[in-house]
């Protein structure tokens, strides 16, 4: 029985995961560059509940004014520390990644202190199945996590603006001939990778009440982690890594003798796919062209 | 019949699609070999496996003699195999000259431990200066020297391609393969190309294996050659043979109305 | 000719060196304090460690983001070492140089078993992988049982005679210049560069290659393990949270900052970035230390954005610290043909993260058609 509450949670982190890694690999798909800031997207998205669901006791607008605002910090940062980087080394686009993280937490710092804020969306409670004691935050991530999923999915498949960006992210110069707007595009993708961010943040803090400047470190590493495994770039891959990571965590985590070693275990797990599979569990295998 | 290249039965797959099938080629010692077909007829390939980037799905090589197989491209080129790459691959943030030493890196006589450049002994001295000579030797036979201390990006874009070969050089290959070298040269860049590739194959001593489109330009250079097309050989042997073949005309410039 | 060069080539030496001395002197009189004793010992690390990373970004052309977890291995074996050897031997130089032959060279260990993913790996998969490297050391060593290396609350470590400790770092900078730029000029260094500049190339020049990025992996590891040892000698506990993934982008920063491919670039960003640090640390409290990290952050992205940005480019060049100089010394303007590829500049040096290459396979339209003046590069 606790294995089936076990896997449940699993698949919810997964589900949490899933929807950050996308992020990371949409914009490492078009953009070619790896957002090193996407994982702060979190922590804003989480202030601005935590501040919001305090003044006006109202988690539905709180949750849409966060995803807005983590939209317009996302394009802003963009259009700010990356857009003028662009066609420069990824290595300095990595680096300004970087910067605008530290820039994200400090500023968050400064606004709201160092020490852990408590936030309550919703108080979900549990709902008993037999013998079985369910979270109902558990089912509502992975519910809502696999429809926004399919839902983007479907964009990405069926409208003009996705089948551009699977354009863009093949041959961003063959696009541009095309007269597909390859900045515009950029700026859908960041749009689309911060609301899931947002998303993500309301997922964490129905989970674990508490808010800090470096929220989204753990999360942004960790998705990217997953987003690497399942080959980055590809969209189906970072669902399968977030789904598999979140698996990981929580059955490492369920046995307490190997619960601290929970973050060494995914690591290794990353180094060793990338061994065997050097792109990632669905990552395209590329050659160079001698 | 002492052959330089040997190879037999040589192809390749990618998945399903076989890039290369059944090429026999066989160099002798001293000559300019032409290798040459239309676009994707797998030409680069042929290169590709025979200098260690790709290995073989079927059949095998020799050089001089000896079997190469399962050998890194490092390997491959200290047994004596160097190359060009059609899309130029220098060392870009390095100048001409070093670009030539990094060539003389593995020959023995400038042989030089790690502990040795580490510490300075006398014999780093003596190795680097000693490699910096020859370096400047090559560069001038290609007369490149005036650009010796130039970052390599910086070239003129006919230099590069001689810098190139000047580095393969280097290595003191059995073996020079050459990439397309008189791509994206005029037709006096071509024919001084030709002149030095000529140069090169005597003064070295060298045995030359080189693809290129320009028909003209091979067939004024090359003793023998062969026609790929669609990986596979269509023709091969003397330079008139082969341009007078009808399946290669076909494989040029297609059909004519009336054969059909 | 020459000799213009050679001068240039010690300059690092001779400003290092002095720079050692006059300090030692000031000391000796007494004039330095524990806090500025404490902050020469932080430079001496923060250089061992940028300058040791810009070996494997700068001349290898890897991206590493791990460097960190190599310190933390050096700290924590190097620490141990130490506080067991000085039981018995006493807390003497002795002791200090076996701790850091120790602590250097399992991290050199380690950096070599990271280095053979670098042969599998291009770019950002070993980027991540370096970093997942980090991460694992540090879960290791917090999970490490009481006796062995503290766990969570840290290894104690004997903490090194204040008067010389930051004499011995600044030495240890020395040796290592020396043997990082003697190995960068030299047959080998020009091999390691040509990998950075050309992987396919320099393996069709019989380079070999696995020889030389472990090689490089394991050297920097070296340093950074040793860095990690002084660290740990000049505070009384090392914990290894203070290894995590941030410290070691922190590094990095010094080194691009520093330029890439430039040992006195990385020195002298090193130097101040932990100058800055340590004052502003001081200087500003509480909440108001973040002060400091906005400023960082902020300072960083336009430094970057400056030095990189395609369409600053004419800016760039008229506008910058070298023009600047030689104006102030009415100097003539270098002869760009005179660039040496040890020092070969920033925004041409490629690295290896090049998402472009990676991601498509065909003839690609970027840099050769966006600089008409190169005709079909690459």
């Amino acid at each position: 029985m606790d294995f089936i509450i076990t896997f449940l949670n699993g698949l919810s982190l997964g589900g949490v995961y899933a929807l950050i890694a996308l992020g990371y690999t949409m914009v490492y798909g078009i953009a070619k560059m790896l957002n090193f800031a996407h994982g702060d997207i979190i922590m804003v998205g989480g202030y601005v509940l935590f501040v919001f669901v305090g003044l006006t006791g109202e988690p539905i607008l709180a949750i849409i004014l966060a995803a807005f605002l983590c939209m317009l910090i996302g394009i802003s940062m963009e259009k700010a520390a990356y857009k003028p980087l662009r066609g420069a080394s990824p290595l300095a686009v990595l680096i300004t990644a970087i910067g605008v993280s530290y820039f994200l937490q400090s500023l968050a710092q400064i606004i709201f202190g160092a020490a852990p804020k408590f936030v309550v969306i919703a108080d979900l409670g549990t709902i008993t199945l037999g013998s079985l004691v369910i979270p109902v935050y558990s089912i509502v991530t992975l519910v809502v996590s696999i429809l926004i999923m399919i839902g983007l999915s479907l964009f990405i498949k069926f409208t003009k603006t996705g089948r551009a960006m699977i354009a863009v992210s093949e041959d961003k110069a063959a696009a541009q001939i095309m007269g597909i707007n390859v900045n515009n595009i950029i700026t859908v993708t960041f749009l689309i990778g911060s609301f899931l961010a947002a998303i993500a943040s309301v997922f964490y803090l129905l989970k674990a009440p508490n808010i800090s400047p470096t929220f989204g470190s753990k999360p942004g590493i960790k998705a990217f982690t997953a987003a690497v495994i399942g080959g980055i770039g590809s969209i189906p891959g970072a669902m399968l890594g977030g789904f598999l990571l979140g698996i990981v965590e929580v059955f490492s985590n369920s046995v307490p003798q190997i619960a601290p070693y929970t973050d060494a275990i995914e690591f290794l797990i990353l180094i060793i796919i990338l061994l065997v599979r050097p792109t990632g569990i669905l990552g395209k295998k590329r050659r160079e062209k001698v | 019949m002492d052959y330089i290249l040997e190879t037999t039965d040589l192809g390749i797959a990618f998945g399903g699609l076989k890039a290369a099938e059944h090429v026999n080629i066989s160099i002798k010692k001293n000559e300019i070999y032409g290798l040459i077909g239309p676009n994707g007829a797998g030409k680069t390939t042929i290169f590709n496996i025979i200098t260690g980037v790709y290995q073989p799905t079927w059949g095998s090589f020799k050089l001089d003699g000896e079997v190469i197989k399962n050998l890194p491209q490092e390997k491959i080129n200290q047994k004596g195999i160097a190359r060009t790459f059609q899309n130029i691959r220098l060392f870009n943030n390095m100048t001409v000259v070093r670009n030539v030493m990094v060539g003389l890196h593995n020959r023995k006589e400038y042989k030089c431990g790690f502990f040795t450049s580490v510490l300075r002994l006398p014999k780093h001295f003596k190795v680097e200066k000693e490699m910096r000579e020859k370096a400047k030797e090559l560069l001038d036979i290609f007369g490149l020297l005036e650009e010796r201390n130039n970052l390599a990006c910086n070239l003129p874009y006919g230099k590069q391609r001689k810098l190139e070969i000047a580095r393969a050089l280097a290595t003191n290959p059995k073996l020079l393969l050459l990439d397309e070298p008189a791509a994206g040269m005029n037709p006096n860049e071509t024919m001084e190309l030709a002149e030095t590739i000529k140069l090169i194959r005597d003064k070295f001593d060298m045995t030359i294996l080189l693809i290129d489109h320009d028909l003209k330009f091979v067939s004024g250079l090359c003793d023998r050659v062969t026609v790929l097309n669609f990986g596979t050989v269509l023709a091969d042997g003397n330079i008139s043979e082969v341009l007078n073949n009808k399946d290669v005309i076909e494989a040029y410039i297609g059909k004519k109305e009336e054969d059909e | 000719m020459k000799k213009k060069f050679k001068i240039k080539h010690f300059i690092n030496y001779i400003v290092v060196g002095a720079a050692t001395i006059i300090f030692t002197i000031l000391n000796s009189v007494g004039v330095l304090g524990l806090s500025e004793q404490f902050l020469l010992e932080k430079i001496a690390i923060s250089i061992i460690l940028a300058v040791s990373l810009g070996l494997v970004v700068g001349f290898l052309g890897e991206l590493s983001l791990g460097h960190a977890g190599f310190m933390c291995i050096g700290a924590y074996i190097g620490g141990k070492v130490a506080s067991l050897l000085s039981e018995s031997m006493g807390n003497g130089f002795l002791t200090l140089i076996i701790a850091l032959a120790v602590g250097g060279l399992s991290a050199a260990v380690a950096g070599a078993i990271i280095g053979l993913p670098a042969l599998r790996l291009k770019g950002d998969y070993l980027a991540i992988v370096t970093l997942a490297f980090g991460e694992i050391v540090k879960t290791l060593f917090l999970n490490s049982s009481e006796e062995t290396f503290g766990g969570p609350i840290g290894l104690e470590t004997p903490r090194y005679d204040r008067n010389s400790l930051f004499i011995i770092g600044f030495v240890v900078v020395l040796i290592m210049l020396a043997v990082i730029q003697n190995l960068i000029r030299s047959k080998h260094g020009r091999a390691i560069t040509s990998i950075r500049d050309s992987e396919i190339a320099a393996r069709a020049t019989g380079i070999n290659v696995t020889k030389y990025k472990l090689l490089v992996f394991a050297l920097s590891a070296f340093f950074a393990g040793i860095a990690g040892v002084l660290f740990s000698y000049s505070n009384y506990r090392v914990q290894c949270t203070k290894f995590d993934y941030n410290y070691s982008i922190e590094i990095l920063v010094m080194v691009v900052l520093g330029g890439m491919g430039s040992v006195n670039g990385s020195i002298i960003a090193a130097s101040l970035i932990t100058f800055l640090q340590i004052q502003l640390a001081s200087i500003l409290t509480g909440d108001l230390a973040v002060l400091q990290n906005i400023f960082y952050a902020l300072v960083l992205i336009l430094i970057v954005i400056y030095n990189n940005a395609p369409a600053l480019k004419g800016f760039r060049e008229k506008h910058n610290l070298k023009s600047f100089i030689s104006k102030l010394f009415k100097k003539k303007k270098e002869d760009p043909s005179e660039v040496r590829d040890d020092e070969a500049k920033w925004d041409r040096v490629p690295t290896k993260i090049n998402m472009d290459e990676l991601l498509s396979m065909d003839i690609k339209v970027t840099e050769s058609t966006m600089k008409p003046d190169k005709g079909g590069k690459e």
